[in-house]
């Protein structure tokens, strides 16, 4: 039962090994925990998941491979099927739900179910527990709920009306959900390269003793602080089909400011042509020449798109084909300009994977810069990083 | 042996409990991430106290390396005392300071070792310790002997997540993500920090908090240890739970906010919210 339990986590991409299985089947030997399948959870999961982005994937297999065990050890009465159901449509009718709603209130909620957990206690004296599962209490069910009512808090750790697994609690750390700044910084920091220039000011120890040895009295030797040498190009799409992904596009780009000493940027919308711009309010006058940017900035920078991609298909491969004003050259061209020049640069799209396929555009983006477009998520953003860091 | 099950000002759940107790069981270090302020430090107090195991910290910088934690050779003074002619030079034992993996591996009694934000030191850091943790043993180059743990402490190390730790490392340690307590469980934290604070207080303390953790845009949320030192604020102040309300009145800002928030641009975005909630 557990080698299926090991399979099911290897087969779902969670990165467990043989020592950790052998680990927990050292622990459960030596009983480390009490004969109880929500503390064999809790063991479990600290000793084979170790990255909390795996948390959620760990709580869908172990619901899978272990579904009904707790049914099947805990419960000592049986509960109808059908009462259950009529339970949870007696619970909160769609109405209620409405009418919970309208009465605007998270607390009024709360109220109900704590009085209907009481008239409930009051009619199962006998020694049996309630339970519910989901989909069929309206508690604790994610959908209606994101947080997930905990119905079973007044009765102790065997009252819970939805298993600690299934409640899924760890969602929203999953790395293909869209991240906040921190985690960005996280993933940016994979372009980290450490180099040493400037003032020599840090005591080099091993270069001191060498040098003392060597000349036979003390001889103090510096060497400058080592810090981030990696140089970013941003390019930035706004306006238009951006407008939805504004929020996360600042996101990454406030992570990034703090996370590059050398980094510059520059938007554009839809496609770069001949000319881009640093201030989107006076975008109409102050550009600067998308020729003078590849000679300003040397191949050593990295250069990082950031679009959705989704336009017209002619906004790039036809000259005249940009929404705003008439482009001598096609989109295109200039792309592969900036691509020739800086070898190192990925495109990043906000929006999300599944989307890419229907559009022509997005194709014709991935075919220019050869693959290297990545979805804005922390795997994406990984992803990129690494390729940039190549 | 002993259990951990939290200790009279330090609530555990029953999660984060059989985390601490298997990694004691089976004697492997212990890696706590989560939210700044979640207690992810004071566990290890908490655990020592709990044990009744004197506790040896170790807070790791961006500058730490991990031989620091073995031991370091101080050739400079060595060199200094052999142009003074200091008879100590002779013996290289006395140019050699322990580490705070030593002073752990040296106690007679199990002691509890925190190795507090890993994730600060350099990306190399914790492969340098794979060996050392693993074997609870390490070999002193400069004098050929082989300092070995009489008991093997109890380790645990917290990581804020700034950097990813190698797989190596990962496969050796448990770990324990502490998710943010809920309105139950931060119940029974005020409770054992604040015996005898007003409920009424509390609820509308906790109301307020919440709807502030839920606001979308925030920078940084507060977190448990800013919930903390507010309601001391609260209580010192003797502030009447209505005014933590405030649901409708002309203010909607909660008393002293600026314990919770921390951040000018949180500020002005609650201070607009706050202003739009009270036009509409």
């Amino acid at each position: 039962m557990f080698l299926q339990f090991f399979e099911a986590l290897r087969a779902a991409k969670l990165p467990v090994s043989l020592k950790e299985y052998l680990a927990l089947m050292d622990a459960m030997d030596r009983h480390v925990i009490a004969e109880d399948v929500n503390e064999f959870y809790y063991l479990s999961r600290s000793l084979l998941v170790k990255d909390e982005r795996n948390l959620d994937k760990f709580d869908r297999v172990f619901g899978e491979v272990f579904k009904g065990l707790e049914s099947a050890a805990d419960l000592k009465t049986e509960i109808p099927e059908d009462w259950l159901k009529a339970l949870s449509e007696r619970f909160l009718t769609e109405e209620e739900k409405k009418q919970i709603e309208a009465l605007g209130g998270w607390e009024k909620l709360m109220e109900t179910l704590r009085k209907r957990l009481e008239e409930q206690k009051g009619r199962h004296e006998g020694g049996s527990k309630w339970i519910g599962s989901r989909g069929t209490s309206p508690f604790g069910n994610s959908g209606y709920n994101p947080e997930g009512v905990r119905i079973g808090q007044r009765e102790g750790r065997h009252g819970r009306a939805v298993k600690v697994w299934d409640r899924r609690e760890y969602k929203n750390l999953d790395d293909t959900v869209e991240l906040g700044t921190r985690n960005i910084k996280v993933a940016l920091r994979r372009l980290r390269q450490w180099a040493r220039d400037g003032a020599a000011t840090e005591l080099d120890l091993p270069g001191t003793i060498r040098d003392t040895a060597d000349k036979g009295y003390l001889d103090l030797r510096l060497v400058p602080e080592r810090h981030n040498a990696v140089k970013v190009l941003l390019l930035l799409d706004v306006g238009g089909s951006m407008d939805p992904h504004i929020r996360l596009c600042e996101e990454l780009f406030s992570a990034a400011r703090s996370e590059f000493k050398h980094l510059d940027f520059f938007y554009f919308h839809n496609c770069p042509y001949e000319a881009l711009w640093k201030d989107n309010r006076r975008r109409q006058t102050d550009t600067v020449p998308t020729l003078d940017v590849l000679h300003k900035y040397p191949r050593d920078w990295k250069l990082i798109f950031l679009g959705d991609a989704m336009m017209s298909p002619y906004e790039i491969s036809m000259p005249g084909g940009a929404v705003e004003y008439w482009n001598e050259e096609a989109g295109a061209v200039w792309m592969q300009r900036l691509l020739d020049h800086f070898s190192h640069a990925v495109w990043l799209n906000p929006a999300p994977e599944k989307h890419w396929a229907y559009t022509v555009s997005v194709d014709l983006i991935t075919q220019l810069v050869a693959g290297r477009m990545f979805p804005l998520t922390l795997a994406g953003l990984d992803g990129a990083m690494r390729e940039l860091g190549r | 042996m002993m259990k951990f099950s939290g200790t009279a000002s330090y609530i555990a759940t029953p999660d984060l409990a059989v985390a601490v107790n298997a990694a004691i069981a089976l004697e492997r270090p212990l890696l706590v991430k989560g939210e700044p302020g979640t207690g992810k430090t004071e566990l290890a107090f908490q655990v020592a106290a709990a044990l009744d195991a004197p506790l040896i910290t170790w807070h790791v910088k961006s500058t730490t390396r991990a031989a620091q934690g073995l031991y370091e050779y101080d050739a400079v003074t060595r060199l200094r005392d052999s142009q003074l002619g200091d008879p100590r030079v002779g013996d290289v034992k006395n140019y050699i300071r322990r580490g705070k993996l030593w002073e752990a591996f040296d106690s007679p009694k199990r002691p509890v070792l925190l190795i507090d934000e890993i994730d600060k030191a350099d990306i190399e850091f914790p492969n340098d310790l794979l060996l050392e943790l693993d074997r609870m043993e390490f070999f002193v180059y400069e004098t050929g002997e082989t300092v070995k743990a009489q008991v093997r402490p109890v380790i645990l190390i917290t990581s804020n997540n700034e950097k990813e730790l190698p797989d190596a490392f990962l496969r050796r340690c448990f770990f324990h993500y502490i998710k943010f307590p809920d309105r139950q469980t931060m119940q029974a934290i005020i409770d054992v920090h604040f015996p005898g604070i007003k409920k009424t207080l509390v609820n509308e303390a906790l109301t307020s908090f919440y709807n502030l953790r839920d606001m979308p845009g925030l920078k940084k949320r507060p977190s448990t240890s800013e919930l903390l030192d507010w309601l001391k604020l609260l209580l010192v102040d003797d502030i009447a739970p209505d005014t933590v309300r405030e649901h409708d009145a002309k203010k909607l800002i909660p008393p002293l906010y600026g314990a919770l928030l921390k951040n000018e641009q949180d500020v002005h975005l609650f201070e607009r919210l706050a202003f739009l909630a009270r036009r509409g």
